[in-house]
């Protein structure tokens, strides 16, 4: 054998190093899936007493300490709906904008900045926000509509961002090339940007789906209520402009406001909440997948 | 001396400036119809520049600055209200080959669709037209709902190719269309060249010097974004070019 091939203290050294080094960060990304399972384990078994399919469509009863969660369950669908109708839409565009449009100017930075910026404030802060623009100031009230908006401006910057992102990724050499065939910006966007960005945008906005359906504050303050009684198993059962009780604040009141209630209760709501997040991420994943796998380079 | 044929692209005074650093200081050419015009010279001498200057994707580029007049057909190009019928006139072919993330066949049907062109049997012409042209057509002929971007690199070369011919340009510009492809490939789209030349014009950015010579009428040595010399062919690759600096990078003394 050559000598070039042969072990050497200092290759010894390096080969250890690189092992070393990968089992060490294969470690750490193995140990985010430990605090997931542990929870959604936790949560299944002390929920599991009070789990059944009665339980999501049935309305509290005995100032909260039986029977279900219907009308918050369904407080929050239609809340993280509205919301995501609103910011969705205005997101997307306002990105579109803003990666393929926009020129390098003051303004367009201010844009991004204040983008940057409201990404960063607090949830509390956009639940203030909420009670004053919306409820007081526009006189709308504490409604779903302006619980929905105040989370609307909340997910907005992060929907802003993320589908930057995903109009980046597109090579700009395609876009070159659209144009140099006299294709308009438009068209270039709507032939080749936007069908090849499509997975990475839905992604980011049905992520805020559970950010959504999560926050307590904003509809505390907004349009979410102690409790509630609508008609079970009506999907129509709220109105926009009436207040609604809510999945997030509903566990947080059966646990700090409600005494003697059942151990497995505030686990069961969890689970309820969870459930749902995790139905809209699995349906997101499964977009993604088929989108992905029409992606074409 | 060739006689004079009537002016395709007419250039003068050109200044182009990225920010503050100037780039094309001033330069003033022409391109006659029906000739292959080549452009020469090192890396950074604004060859590519000078070619989106004159199907204004200019305006892409952030801060870039153009002072000067380009008139194609006689017709100011900085005033055109209609920059993608004019982008349609020049067809483009970039350095490295874009398969648009498209299928072959609607890689070519692209501009023209884009323009307007909605008729299935018309476009089905016109893709194989094309494709023909730019000597894909048999390779291609039987997966054409195959993805471009899934071609090999010569494929997808001719394959831009295809495309910049399919909004029937007046003016084929070819950016160092050879960087990427073997020289097989090289040679069977020179030789398509030769044959487009009885219909269009045809601008050739290239690095190879041999290539400028094979092919063109008039060789442009540009460097540092000015003109070192302009001229036929046969007085650009002759032992006695105007400029010595020419003929030191002609033939490889120097560049």
């Amino acid at each position: 054998m050559p000598a070039v091939f042969t072990e050497t203290a200092a290759t010894r050294r390096k080969r250890l190093t690189e092992r070393l080094a990968q089992g060490l960060f294969g470690l750490m990304a193995l140990s985010l899936v430990v605090p997931l399972v542990t929870i959604v384990v936790y949560l299944f078994v002390q929920a599991w007493p009070l789990l059944s399919w009665d339980f999501l469509t049935s309305n509290p009863t005995n100032g909260m300490r039986q029977g279900g969660i219907w009308s918050a369950f369904l407080g929050t669908i239609y809340l993280v709906t509205v919301s995501l109708c609103v910011s969705a839409p205005i997101g997307v565009l306002a990105a579109v904008y803003l990666n393929e449009y926009a020129e390098d100017n003051w303004l367009t930075r201010m844009i991004n900045l204040a983008v940057v910026n409201l990404a960063g404030v607090p949830s509390i802060v956009h639940a203030l926000f909420g009670l004053g623009a919306f409820v007081l100031f526009a006189g709308i009230g504490r409604s779903i509509i302006a619980a929905s908006l105040t989370l609307a401006i909340m997910t907005l910057p992060v929907i802003i961002a993320s589908t930057k992102e995903s109009l980046a990724s597109v090579p700009r050499s395609f876009r070159e090339a659209c144009w140099n065939v006299g294709a308009t910006r438009w068209q270039t966007i709507r032939r080749i940007v936007l069908p090849n960005s499509i997975s990475g945008i839905l992604t980011g906005v049905i992520l805020q789906v559970s950010r959504t359906a999560g926050e307590t504050a904003p509809v505390m303050f907004t349009g979410a209520v102690f409790f509630k009684k609508i008609p079970e198993g009506d999907v129509f059962a709220y109105s926009l402009t009436d207040q609604c009780m809510a999945l997030s604040m509903h566990l947080y009141t059966v646990t700090t406001q409600v005494t003697n209630a059942p151990h497995a209760l505030p686990y069961a709501i969890a689970v309820a909440l969870l459930g749902t997040v995790l139905v809209v991420n699995a349906l997101s994943i499964g977009t993604r997948v088929y989108l992905r796998s029409r992606k074409k380079w | 001396m060739v006689e004079p044929k009537p002016k395709k692209i007419e250039v003068s005074n050109l200044r182009l400036s990225y920010g503050k650093k100037e780039v094309i200081h001033g330069i003033s050419f022409d391109v006659q119809q029906s000739e292959i015009f080549a452009i020469i010279g090192p890396a950074q001498s604004a060859k590519t520049s000078l070619l989106k200057c004159i199907n204004r994707t200019l305006d892409f580029v952030a801060g870039a600055k153009v002072s000067g007049v380009i008139k194609v057909d006689g017709q100011d190009v900085s005033r055109m209200k209609n920059v993608y019928e004019l982008r349609r006139k020049i067809g483009m072919v970039a350095p490295l080959p874009v398969g648009l993330p498209l299928s072959i066949y609607d890689n070519v049907a692209f501009a023209p669709r884009a323009a307007g062109m909605r008729s299935k049997a018309a476009l089905d012409v016109l893709v194989e037209r094309c494709l023909t042209q730019a000597a894909l057509w048999d390779e291609v002929k039987d997966r054409l709902d195959s993805l471009g971007t899934k071609l090999s690199g010569g494929q997808q070369q001719r394959l831009t190719i295809a495309r910049a011919l399919s909004h029937s340009p007046d003016v084929l510009c070819l950016d160092e269309f050879s960087i990427a492809i073997d020289p097989v490939t090289t040679m069977r789209i020179e030789d398509v060249l030769k044959e487009l030349r009885e219909k269009i014009t045809i601008i050739l950015v290239t690095n190879l010097v041999q290539q400028a010579r094979r092919l063109a009428d008039r060789t442009m040595f540009l460097w540092n974004g000015e003109i070192v010399e302009l001229g036929t062919n046969d007085v650009i690759f002759s032992d006695h070019p105007a400029n010595r600096q020419t003929y030191e990078y002609v033939n490889g003394i120097f560049g």
